[in-house]
């Protein structure tokens, strides 16, 4: 691939001290498909060290020798060369308030969403402003040696962290789409939380976003040193109207000895979205790594958060749901690698099929020899609400080790005439007995969120169960 | 026209007939008991007052405030003030008993505003505590997933807390005596007794007379195959415990 840009050894210096955006300088212009070239000119337009351009050019590599994965969720509809892989916020196609699917709107309105908040996001209009609140909270951070800052940032300011740390977890040839990630991400979110600091609030990507960093190849990487914890949180349960019908991104969480993560993601993507998303953690001795994860949008989702849990008595928590309606197919699952003794994992799935709507739970336990004393408990519940609506779960257990414990419970439920009969003696309508039950079996799910989402969880739900959304 | 009036009702399941024309005048102020012999229809009479959609009414009405209520779904017959307490109740995971009671209630006595007062929310929780304590639960016990591992006590006492909170003009107890030791039965007993004033009428369904000591019915109905076979006074209960059911039922060539 001959040269096209100049003099690029400059990226190799100092990154930090020149501005490789200046518009008048270089014009890049966004474009649909990918090529060699549109992953050097991304990397050439955030100004990026050289290894970094390096590891896209390889992924892109192997984004285009992987096949495309035929096990999961049906994924012939993506049509990589209709999607836009890099965009400056500037170059976006300006869209209206008119553009924005009325049911959207509608979710917006019935969810109580401020004006503001409701264009930005639909991707119309200004950025939400709430610059004030995340001015507090990020001086607060500083103070405690805490790094949140977009990926890009975090590239920026912190090169030799992010070189140490970035495709540990999820190498750039893990899979198709986490290929495909590395060669374009742009976006997400960069956090380190010192030895022993204890973040006491979630870190909200949802804050940062207004900061226009919610790419749809969003790559985040956290790592957690020795004792420290911090949960952090990302997506909202309001619908996001995407630019593009791809979401891939990556997240690698780095845990180590005695450290607690949480990650809480909801996804409420629009319908048109496929939302393929490669999450893993690793766990170090004692360390505990607790994914909460709700997947309400998006057409076709493929996402199992995974924790690898590589020292003595590492824990893992995976707890999801998901919610397919009409058209959708909600791929989810968890992977607990247990690669140490004494470990221990719980998976926790609730899915609910309505309308047409398939859920699958897939999900991996693995006991490597030698992890002694493990115990594992999976555990999904599926409930179907109609006829038309389907649910699968394929879960594989593969163990090398005797010494251990692992359970794996599943059912199905359909909810019964007996129940509905029940609540509707008590005075609620038939809609309204049918979502008290379904909120009822996701309970275990919401009651681990944060209030606001909680109650946002609740009422979107309502919503689909009413039938006005979508 | 009495308050809650049962006019020749006729009822299948699956093609074959349950209930062979009941008729029953209930009044506010009134407990009626119903007794008779297992299968004999007294649950089946309880669900279908309350709508439960699996019965097929072939004839017959039932008059409750002005309206032929056979015609509504069951919660409006809730909300005209109509309540079952369950032989059997459903368990829901997920929804405290707490919450649900909230649900109902609002559900029930709401004026259809979201906006709810914080003075409503603390009445019902003082009631909600009045309540639990009347029937010997601890407060605790408002936070278990509704009738979720409760034990068939339990089950009956949840019953008749919701009862108690959500005040409906008309209870059917559906056998809310069976599956209860004597303490419970008579915790129980007392607490609907205390329910028991002009505005406030009860049909008890029940199989056993030992209730009715606590419960001191003002009329007693025999359902046999079908058919009131007998009614009365309290002392009809006190001969059935005597002589057993087969007396009516074979004078009525049942």
């Amino acid at each position: 691939m001959p040269e096209k840009k100049p003099n690029r050894d400059i990226f190799t210096v100092d990154t930090s001290k020149y501005d490789f955006k200046d518009p008048e300088r270089y014009v890049y212009k966004a474009r649909k498909g990918l090529s060699r070239e549109i992953v050097e000119e991304i990397s050439y337009i955030k100004g990026e060290p050289d290894w970094m351009r390096e590891l896209r050019l390889k992924a892109y590599e192997v984004f285009l020798k992987k096949p495309m994965p035929t096990w999961g969720a049906d994924l012939s509809g993506i049509n990589f060369d209709d999607i836009i892989y890099y965009a400056r916020p500037t170059d976006l196609p300006a869209r209206t308030w008119d553009d924005v699917p009325e049911y959207i709107k509608k979710t917006f309105e019935r969810l109580g969403i401020p004006e503001a908040e409701r264009k930005f996001l639909a991707g119309v209009g200004a950025q939400y402003e709430s610059e004030v609140v995340y001015h507090s909270i990020r001086k607060d951070l500083e103070e405690k040696g805490v790094v949140f800052l977009s990926m890009d940032d975090g590239l920026k300011q912190y090169p030799d962290l992010v070189k140490e740390y970035f495709g540990t977890v999820v190498p750039y040839d893990d899979n198709k789409f986490a290929a495909l990630n590395t060669a374009v991400w742009s976006g997400g979110s960069f956090v380190y939380v010192p030895k022993g600091v204890h973040v006491d609030f979630p870190l909200q990507a949802y804050f940062r976003i207004n900061a226009q960093n919610m790419g749809q190849f969003e790559r985040t990487l956290i790592i957690v040193e020795e004792g420290a914890s911090v949960h952090y949180i990302e997506g909202c349960t309001a619908p996001v109207y995407a630019a593009q019908s791809l979401h891939t991104a990556v997240v690698e969480v780095i845990a180590k000895k005695g450290s607690h993560v949480r990650y809480t993601t909801i996804q409420n993507w629009s319908r048109d979205v496929y939302n393929l998303v490669t999450k893993r953690a690793v766990a170090y001795e004692d360390a505990v790594v607790e994914w909460v994860d709700g997947n309400l949008g998006s057409g076709v989702t493929m996402k199992y958060p995974a924790v690898y849990m590589l020292g003595k008595g590492a824990r893992a928590d995976i707890l999801s749901i998901a919610l397919a309606t009409k058209g959708q197919h909600q791929d989810a699952g968890a992977k607990a690698v247990h690669a140490a003794p004494y470990t221990s994992s719980t998976i926790v799935s609730k899915s609910i099929s309505k309308d047409g709507g398939r859920s699958s739970y897939r999900g991996l336990v693995r006991v490597y020899p030698g992890a002694v004393g493990s115990r594992s408990s999976v555990r999904c519940d599926a409930l179907i609400l109609d006829e038309h609506s389907r649910s699968d779960t394929y879960p594989y257990i593969e163990i090398e080790e005797e010494e251990v414990d692992i359970a794996h419970e599943a059912t199905v439920g359909r909810i019964g005439e007996d129940q509905i009969f029940y609540l509707m003696s008590r005075g609620l309508k038939e809609s309204e007995a049918y979502t008290l039950i379904v909120l009822g079996f996701i309970q275990a799910f919401t009651k681990e969120l944060p209030m606001e989402y909680a109650v946002e969880l609740n009422r979107l739900i309502e919503l689909e169960m009413e039938g006005s959304v979508g | 026209m009495a308050d809650l009036e049962i006019r020749n009702l006729r009822v299948a399941i699956e093609g074959k007939e349950i209930l062979k024309g009941i008729s029953l005048a209930l009044n506010k102020g009134e407990v009626h008991a119903i007794m008779g012999p297992n299968g004999s229809g007294k649950s089946t009479l309880a669900l279908v007052l309350m709508g439960h959609p699996k019965y097929e009414v072939l004839e017959g009405e039932v008059w409750f405030k002005g309206q032929n209520i056979l015609e509504l779904e069951p919660n409006e017959r809730a909300k005209l003030g109509l309540f079952l307490a369950f032989q059997y109740p459903v368990e829901i995971e997920g929804v405290t008993l707490s919450h649900f009671l909230w649900t109902a209630y609002r559900a029930l006595h709401g004026n259809g505003e979201a906006r709810i007062s914080p003075q409503e929310i603390k009445v019902f929780r003082q009631r909600l505590k009045e309540n639990l304590k009347k029937l010997h639960l601890d407060e605790s016990f408002a936070q278990r997933h509704l009738n979720l591992g409760f034990s068939g006590g339990e089950k009956k006492r949840a019953e008749i807390l919701q009862l108690l909170m959500l005040q409906p003009e008309f209870a059917i107890l559906d056998e809310t005596d069976s599956g209860l030791d004597i303490d419970s039965l008579k915790i129980v007993a007392e607490a609907v007794q205390s329910l028991r004033g002009p505005n406030f009428g009860a049909l008890v369904i029940t199989h056993y007379q030992r209730i009715l000591h606590h419960l001191k019915p003002d009329f007693v109905h025999v359902l046999a195959d079908g058919r009131i076979v007998a009614s009365g006074g309290p002392e009809l209960a006190e001969e059935l415990e005597k002589k057993g059911y087969r007396w009516l039922t074979e004078a009525q060539g049942v």
